[in-house]
């Protein structure tokens, strides 16, 4: 029997999917939708009589309070129940006024209800129910044309790589339902095969390896005199994919440069991550520092008896494709990280930082083949604040920036911060240990994700790598934590590690790299049959996790984790034989040596080439007054409020937030950094901060990187923070590195980070690149703007001493601290003009370290109310966000600011984004042990706080250059994302 | 000196488990985790805990509806033993996911039959709502004795409004004093959005039973028990207290003087 259900709001209730919907139908410039209704439907299938149908609509699928329902559908049978206008007797019909567009999931997709509901069916004791689909079904009232209703349905309401318009004849067959897999071995003719018959296997499989690469596959499988199971083919594809093994960071390079200051010559690199970033932790050499890349996320020492340990993902290209579900999955795996590390951590914070292209971009501007990026942007939210809230970690620190170049390839970065026992940060598998996956079954969703991502993106793309895309469930993941940190406490298991890219490939790879594993495929619980061994092994279903187990715990464990509902499943055992074998119903699949697998990759060396670009200086008129362009800047979409994005995610869970990302009198202003206290009661903090500027980068990625680290630790500063125990991670998202111009900037921005760690002694901890971020219509290919990304973390000794930024006050002393440059190059300021220009804010390392550490111990001391970073916008913005957070104004003197120019000028010295620099409140009875602690940086005392609204600067000449009501800037500041 | 002893129970999904057992912990009870299988296989019974809190997150995903699920174990799978844990006078609370539990199981307002008559639905904004609110105290409930003044608590949900089955239900509610928290602004006085951060009617932010033993609440207590937490106050120094330790605190004080 089928029942199709249909819940809807009784009338009188708000129906505020509905009302989101018509605003976002409004947004997409058509207004003749009135109103617009959203219908649950649930396709239930099974033994189920009809007086069971009903109990389960009233029981469980229903609101009584606020919703009804309707079987409009029993295997034929006439509408049961009829008491409402939408759901009237005869069901509604499209007419011209009225217009139905059902959505449901296509076949294979996980629908995460589904298990949910036949849970619920069971706990009624109702035990016939087979399957449960849902569909959402909306009804929009107004007259629309046929392109009109398309439009809406293809830009708003569904996204046909993962979902499909019901029509109206039978649901789409499921996939439950079709035939089973019957064991086929397929071997690929490799021996004799040609160059160009070689290109080809690697281009049909989706493999992405390179000639070099397939030859030395040939060559090895010559040597053992057979042909490669197409399984061993995809594994060592897998291994050896950009994403996996980083070939461009891990390989030579040959650069040369020109023009470029600093020179850093032309030279020949051996390892790219080697001589630059690990080189500087390496030198750096912190004993705090307690694994650093080596696990799934670097580790560092929190008190006595904790370490943490921080991960960042990108998950770029499935966001671009479906932005909810690349975003979901994107931080559903990075929490996997944490909880991959060591012996297992819990995830106690996450950060989420967004590259977009403007979400006012005109449709047409619209790379084909690409999503809007004000869809992107809205689903990648959604995605992350279903998976973040619901895995019940906090969100507490983030960005988001807008170019247009990331109108085909957005960024996503998310991180997430974990806690462990120190005596449970390392790990050992053993031979003779159990292979255990657990958590989700295992399904076709997500093949190919490694190797796809390793590629750059086409127009094509949303249909040749459509397998690459999913949907999290975040609750599998929570019951997995839950579980895993009871048996980590229990020492049930000796290794673990997560399920990423790559799949169970590259999980058991990994653990077993040194030993050797025996793996039985088809032990490996299934979503549905059909899937081949091949299949099995690379597909990257969500929610899974692999242990190794000793033999003697198998059962506790098995045990524990089905307490709560966990599948836990032994799926073979590690060996000593230093092979990879993969059975299949006891037919050997794959048999690779470990140490070709991981070690076997042919060592390239690419080409780069930097020169330095010259961009147009903009000849920009002296004003007299600045505030038009003050509230211009306060409205580019990469300065003003992300109250609207900040506020649907849960930034208090777990009760530890300190300084939250947002602050002052009414809670709206932009934190800097967060704080954020792990252990109840205790004193110890974790600051998260992030520098991100690829405007800089169209300079020099030299000075972007050391800026991006100089920005991430001044936010440290800024929120009462040291240098002392400060830990970065790099994560560098770039276009193509086989393109000599790309890998050239890439080596630079490497260098620049190289240069900056080691000048401040901030060591990096674990990082990740993610290249190809290209995106290509018809041959014809868009790099990204190279960005990087550096996020920091510190051990903060006393939460108590936590700055925050917005003004406290009126009659407070307002200080600026750190040296103006006319560093105009790169700013928003000219951005308002569309101009780049070419003085990129540089650094002089000894002066900003004298000013991180005097502020340091001033705020130590307890002599700063409040104190702001000068970033985007330069001085004007962070003087005003201080100023409107904290409901005062200001009367500041620019004379009196630390500025070094050859031509002086207002706006330089208010809009310059010049590093290290802090705006800061003292209190008047402590200005002189203020300025005593201040002595030998550069600062100076430029005014004070008042009540009221006034925002004064008096300009150099000592004459009013702007003069603005707060109220007004806040508003011009909240405006542009306040959807 | 008698233990107090807290059930936490949890399910799939829920999240605030830990935070809310640290804050019972602080107000002197014994708190303990129990996953809600336990009491469903009977490895363990309620009859052994003073106090039962259902904490926040998302039991089984939110899917069909916040807590629908998880309050229908309790009505299916339970109900006998939750009827007599409320019959020997004990506690119960439900803070957000915990709240729409109590209201989905018809645990609160309370009836004898458990029948639903009220309901938390989707905010008005459509959105999840991450902010911190003034909630007026008022009613009768063991749980907020000693709370006069307007206190300061973070909420955090996509389903929070308050609705009732029709009005003599609400009327029923505020002639029995059974309404205990009202979204309010920082002087006390009922305000619209955001201070009413999901449109909830009459700004109901929290009832209680007509025995004012059972609490349930939209606002997140246990994140604000040290003063640490509080969006500005966070300079008022180390471990002080902050406005959602007195609730905890309430439900303590009341099992060591009537259990």
């Amino acid at each position: 029997m089928q029942y199709k259900i249909e819940v809807v709001d009784k009338p009188g209730i708000f129906d505020a999917i509905g009302q989101g919907v018509r605003k976002d139908i409004l947004d997409l410039g058509i207004n003749s939708v009135k109103e617009v209704k959203f219908i649950q439907c649930y396709i239930l299938e099974g033994n189920l009589t009809e007086n069971q149908a009903i109990t389960i609509c009233r029981e469980l699928l229903t609101d009584k309070v606020a919703q009804e329902y309707r079987i409009v559908s029993s295997s034929g049978k006439a509408p049961l129940k009829a008491n409402h206008p939408a759901l009237s007797d005869r069901p509604v019909r499209a007419s011209a006024l009225q217009h139905i567009v059902e959505i449901a999931y296509n076949p294979g997709v996980m629908d995460p209800v589904e298990a949910s509901v036949l849970k619920g069916i069971r706990d009624l004791g109702i035990l016939g129910a087979e399957s449960v689909k849902t569909a959402k079904k909306y009804i929009l009232y107004g007259k629309l044309s046929a392109s009109q209703l398309k439009t809406i349905s293809e830009k708003l309401l569904y996204n046909k790589l993962i979902q499909h318009i019901v029509g109206p004849s039978l649901p789409q067959g499921d996939i439950k339902h079709q035939p089973g897999y019957y064991f086929n071995l397929v071997t690929v003719e490799l021996l004799k095969a040609t160059d160009a018959r070689l290109l080809e296997i690697s281009k049909k499989g989706q493999l992405f390896l390179n000639l070099d690469e397939m030859r030395r596959i040939r060559d090895y499988f010559r040597k053992q005199k057979r042909q490669p199971v197409d399984c061993e083919l995809e594994t060592i594809a897998q291994t050896w994919s950009e994403h996996c093994y980083h070939k461009t960071f891990r390989g030579n390079i040959a650069y040369k440069e020109s023009r470029a200051v600093p020179a850093l010559g032309n030279m020949s690199i051996k390892g790219l991550l080697k001589s630059t970033i690990m080189k500087a932790t390496k030198e750096l050499n912190k004993s705090w520092c307690v694994s650093v890349f080596k696990d799934n996320a670097g580790v560092i020492r929190f008190d006595e008896k904790n370490n943490i340990c921080f991960k960042v993902e990108t998950h770029n290209h499935p966001s671009a494709l479906e932005p909810f579900g690349g975003a979901n999955t994107g931080i559903g795996g990075v929490i996997r990280d944490p909880m991959g590390t060591g012996m297992g951590a819990k995830p106690i914070l996450n950060s989420d930082i967004f590259c977009f292209a403007p979400p006012d971009l005109e449709f047409n501007k619209v790379p084909a083949g690409s999503l809007h990026p004000k869809r992107v942007m809205k689903g990648v939210v959604s995605g992350v604040r279903d998976y973040g809230n619901k895995m019940g970690i906090p969100t507490v620190n983030g960005a988001i920036l807008f170019h247009k170049d990331f109108a085909g390839n957005p960024l996503v970065y998310c991180g997430t911060v974990g806690i462990m026992p120190k005596d449970k940060s390392f790990k050992k598998t053993n031979p003779g240990d159990l292979v255990v996956v657990v958590g989700g079954a295992t399904g076709r969703d997500g093949i190919h994700g490694a190797t796809f991502s390793s590629g750059e993106l086409t127009h094509e793309s949303e249909t040749i790598s459509s397998g690459a895309v999913q949907i999290g469930n975040p609750i599998q993941e929570k019951k997995i934590l839950d579980t895993i940190l009871q048996a980590r406490d229990k020492n049930l298991y000796s290794a673990i590690t997560d399920c990423g890219a790559g799949g169970l490939s590259s999980a058991v790879g990994e653990m077993g790299a040194e030993l050797g594993a025996k793996v039985y495929l088809d032990r490996v619980p299934l979503k549905y049959s059909g899937l081949s061994y091949m299949e099995i092994w690379i597909s990257e279903s969500q929610e899974r996790m692999v242990l190794s187990v000793p033999c003697g715990n198998i059962d506790k464990l098995i045990e524990l984790f089905a307490s709560e509902d966990v599948e836990a499943t032994v799926i073979g055992e590690f060996t000593n034989t230093k092979r990879l074998e993969l059975y299949y119903e006891d037919n050997l699949v794959c048999d690779l040596d470990m140490h070709f697998l991981h070690d076997g990759i042919p060592q390239v060396t690419k080409k780069a080439v930097y020169t330095q670009p010259r961009h147009k200086e903009p000849k920009i008129p002296l004003k007299k007054n600045l505030a038009a362009d003050l509230l211009k800047l306060l409205a580019h979409y990469d300065i003003c409020s992300k109250e609207w994005i900040i506020r649907q995610y849960d930034h208090e869970v777990q009760g530890g937030s300190v300084i939250k990302p947002l602050t002052g009198i009414v809670n709206d202003g932009p934190s800097d950094a967060s704080v954020t206290r792990p252990l109840f009661g205790c004193r110890k903090g974790i600051i998260i901060s992030n520098g991100i500027n690829f405007r800089f980068g169209f300079i020099d990625p030299y000075w972007m990187a050391a800026s991006c680290i100089d920005e991430a630790l001044r936010q440290i500063i800024a929120v009462g923070g040291s240098l002392e125990e400060v830990a970065i991670l790099d994560n560098f998202c770039w276009g193509n590195p086989d393109k000599p111009d790309r890998l050239g900037s890439l080596v630079r921005a490497a260098y620049g980070c190289y240069d900056a760690a080691k000048a401040y002694g901030v060591p990096f901890i674990s990082g990740k690149d993610s290249l190809y971020n290209e995106f290509s219509v018809h041959g014809r290919s868009t790099a990204i703007p190279g960005t990087l990304l550096i996020s920091a973390i510190s051990v903060m000794k006393d939460i108590n001493k936590s700055v925050s930024m917005y003004a406290k006050e009126p009659g407070n002393l307002v200080y600026i601290a750190g040296k103006t440059r006319d560093e105009l190059g790169g700013s928003h300021y000219y951005d308002l003009y569309n101009a780049i220009g070419n003085q990129v804010p540089k650094l002089k390392y000894r002066e900003s370290k004298r000013t991180f550490t005097a502020l340091s111990k001033a705020a130590e001391k307890g002599l700063v109310e409040s104190m702001h970073d000068c970033s985007d916008g330069g001085l004007a913005v962070a003087l005003s966000e201080m100023a409107f957070s904290g409901g005062l104004g200001a009367e500041i003197f620019l004379s009196e600011a630390p500025y070094e120019s050859s031509n002086p000028r207002n706006d330089f010295l208010l809009f310059s984004e010049s590093n290290s620099r802090f705006v800061v409140e003292v209190e008047r009875k402590n200005k002189e042990r203020f300025e005593k602690i201040l002595k030998g940086a550069d600062f100076g005392l430029a005014g004070c706080l008042t009540g009221g609204n006034n925002f004064k600067i008096y300009g150099l000449d000592g004459k009013l250059c702007v003069d603005a009501d707060t109220r007004r800037l806040k508003e011009s500041w909240q405006k542009p994302l306040s959807w | 000196m008698k233990k107090i002893k807290v059930c936490i129970l949890r399910s799939a999904g829920t999240n605030c488990d830990k935070e809310t057992a640290a804050a019972f912990k602080i107000a002197g009870a014994e708190p303990e985790l129990l996953h809600i299988n336990s009491l469903v296989s009977r490895k363990r019974v309620l009859g052994d805990f003073h106090i039962l809190a259902l904490p926040g997150g998302f039991s089984y995903g939110d899917d069909i509806a916040s807590g629908k699920i998880f309050a229908n174990e309790l009505r299916f799978k339970l109900a006998d033993s939750l009827r007599q844990f409320i019959a020997e006078g004990k506690l119960i609370i439900g803070i957000c996911n915990g709240f729409q539990i109590l209201v989905k199981s018809g645990l609160l307002p309370g009836s004898k039959d458990l029948k639903q008559d009220t309901s938390l639905i989707i905010n008005d904004s459509g959105k999840f709502e991450a902010r911190w609110v003034y909630l007026k105290p008022g009613g009768k409930c063991v749980w907020t004795k000693g709370l006069k003044k307007a206190i300061y608590l973070p909420v955090a949900h996509g389903e929070g409004k308050f609705v009732t089955q029709d009005r003599s239900v609400l009327n029923r509610l505020k002639k029995n004093r059974q309404v205990v928290f009202q979204y309010c602004d920082a002087e006390g006085r009922l305000c619209a959005y955001p201070g009413n951060p999901n449109g909830s009617i009459e700004n109901i932010a929290g009832i209680t039973d007509q025995t004012g033993r059972i609490l349930g609440l939209m606002p997140h207590p246990e994140r604000h028990i040290y003063a640490a937490a509080h969006p500005r106050k966070w300079g008022l120094r180390f471990n002080r207290e902050g406005d959602g330790l007195q609730i905890f605190r309430n439900g303590v004080e009341y099992v060591k003087e009537n259990l």
